[in-house]
């Protein structure tokens, strides 16, 4: 499997989740244990750029997958559009759920992108805040930053329409 | 614990015909809530991940056919226009994460009476496509496949292969009631699906009683009198809305009490109706 742009080769139990091998044998602690049942999205990663639930993935069905985590959204010391913009906006306060937001959020502006409807959508439109907290709701925020979280989404669909 | 990784459907079935114990995991947003609790450690798991035809849908005999494993996100991408109860259905599960991964097959394996995509299925009069090695293909509908609170028609050496659906010839709505809109367990659901073409019109109900289940009274009321040319008859609609909520045999629990979910049918029953019925008459005028 490829993490983040490198290759990595691990032996795990089968019944190993993406989560616990991404985060106990690789060391990649971006993605955050919340939940470990689907509910709270601060485990979300991209999968060949498809956003899941690491916690509810096993890690042997993703061999030989591109997964990406917080740590590979940066380039170099170029923090990622997204990223910025959670600080600039203060998207977060404690930060635990931070990760799985803004992969999500990347994930999310590329569905978007290519026209994928939501449950309140007819047709896929502007990024409105009822839209974007509709796309966004597989992430919980216990600090309650949803605010800062879409307004720093909105101003990235804004600068992508742009 | 073992894991099975079949690459094709044959391999899927022989694996499955000689362990019939083993636990399949397509989507694993079911599966891996249990493992991650211990709530079971099955003897072996039998992953369809690698099979790749259980991901695809295509027409087969005039229905539309969708393989086990298609995520929700497909079918939301590329049902909406033949299957739109089911589009719809998919539309309200989980998160974007859960239907990035979670699959109708799984939906109908977990065979959970809360699961969104029954109601849907049993309105359009789905079929269910199970095969197994020794006794090949069955066709069970859907109608026939929910046998209880988490138990299905599927035997133990059987795998779901795909559903087949008819393409809508007329509306179709999906209802839930839940407390919030995302990753909420239905109170209760609603489906409807009219078929202008036999003046008929097929309903199924959602975590209303231990199975899924169809209004087979208030379909048969509407069969009978129905004027398809005409407005919704007020008097109609309320007894259509008493019929579904009579057919429901809830239980109270930690999300809503049987009163509560018997009324809530009610109300989406005619609120479904009244939505699918303008579609109706504004398709016959335009
Ligand atoms: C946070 C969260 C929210 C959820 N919200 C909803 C919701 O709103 N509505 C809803 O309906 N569900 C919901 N679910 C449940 C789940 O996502 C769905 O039931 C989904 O359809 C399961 O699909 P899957 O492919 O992930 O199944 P899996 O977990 O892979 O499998 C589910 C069951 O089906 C069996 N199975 C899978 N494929 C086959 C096959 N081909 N043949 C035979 N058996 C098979 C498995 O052995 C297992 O018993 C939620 C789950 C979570 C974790
Ligand atoms: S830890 Fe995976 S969704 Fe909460
Ligand atoms: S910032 Fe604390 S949980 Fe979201």
């Amino acid at each position: 499997m490829r993490v983040n742009g490198a290759a990595e080769s691990l032996d795990v139990e089968p019944w190993v989740s993406l989560l616990d091998a991404l985060r106990d044998r690789l060391g990649v602690t971006g993605p955050k244990k919340g939940c470990d049942q689907g509910a709270c999205g601060a485990c979300t990663v991209l999968a060949d750029g498809v956003r899941i639930n690491a916690c509810l993935a096993l890690a042997v069905q993703y061999d030989g997958k591109e997964i990406t985590t917080i740590e590979g959204l940066a380039t170099g010391d170029d923090l990622h559009p997204l990223q910025a913009a959670f600080i600039r906006h203060d998207g977060l306060q404690c930060g635990y759920c931070t990760p799985g937001q803004i992969c999500s959020a990347v994930a999310m502006l590329a569905e978007h992108r290519a026209g994928m409807p939501s449950a309140v959508t007819e047709r896929s439109g502007e990024l409105d805040e009822a839209e974007i907290r509709e796309r966004m709701s597989g992430n919980l925020c216990r600090c309650g930053a949803y605010n800062g979280i879409v307004d720093a989404i909105k101003d990235v669909a804004g600068q992508e329409a742009r | 614990m073992d894991f099975l990784r079949p690459t094709t459907w044959e391999e899927a079935l022989a694996a499955k015909a000689d362990r019939p114990e083993a636990v399949p995991i397509q989507g694993g947003t079911d599966v891996m809530v249990e493992l991650n609790f211990d709530v079971r450690r099955p003897a072996a798991l039998l992953d369809l991940g690698q099979v790749a035809e259980l991901r695809a849908w295509g027409m087969v005999g005039g229905f539309c056919r969708v393989g086990a494993g298609v995520p929700y996100t497909t079918i939301i991408e590329e049902l909406g226009g033949p299957l739109p109860g089911l589009a719809q259905a998919s539309r309200t599960v989980g998160s974007p994460q859960i239907r990035n991964r979670g699959s109708v097959g799984g939906n109908l394996g977990a065979a959970s009476p809360a699961g969104d995509s029954h109601p849907p299925l049993l309105a359009a009069d789905a079929v269910v496509e199970v095969e197994s090695r020794d006794r090949g293909v069955r066709m069970v509908p859907a109608t026939a496949f929910y046998l209880g609170v988490k138990r299905s028609a599927l035997e133990p050496d059987e795998l779901i292969r795909a559903v087949h659906v008819r393409p809508a010839t007329g509306p179709q709505y999906f209802s839930k009631v839940g407390t919030r809109n995302a990753m909420v367990i239905a109170v209760c659901s609603f489906a409807i699906a009219l078929h202008p073409g036999e003046r008929r019109v097929g309903t199924g109900l959602g975590s209303a009683a231990p199975t899924p289940r169809r209004a087979y009274e208030a379909e048969e009321l509407l069969a009978r009198e129905l004027d398809w040319q005409a407005p919704l008859d007020p008097a109609l609609l309320r007894r259509f809305g008493e019929l579904c909520a009579a057919a429901a045999a809830p239980i109270d629990d930690v999300r809503g009490t049987a009163a509560y979910r018997v009324h809530a049918i009610g109300v989406m029953a005619r609120r479904t109706l009244t939505w699918a019925w303008n579609d109706h008459l504004g398709r016959r005028a335009a």
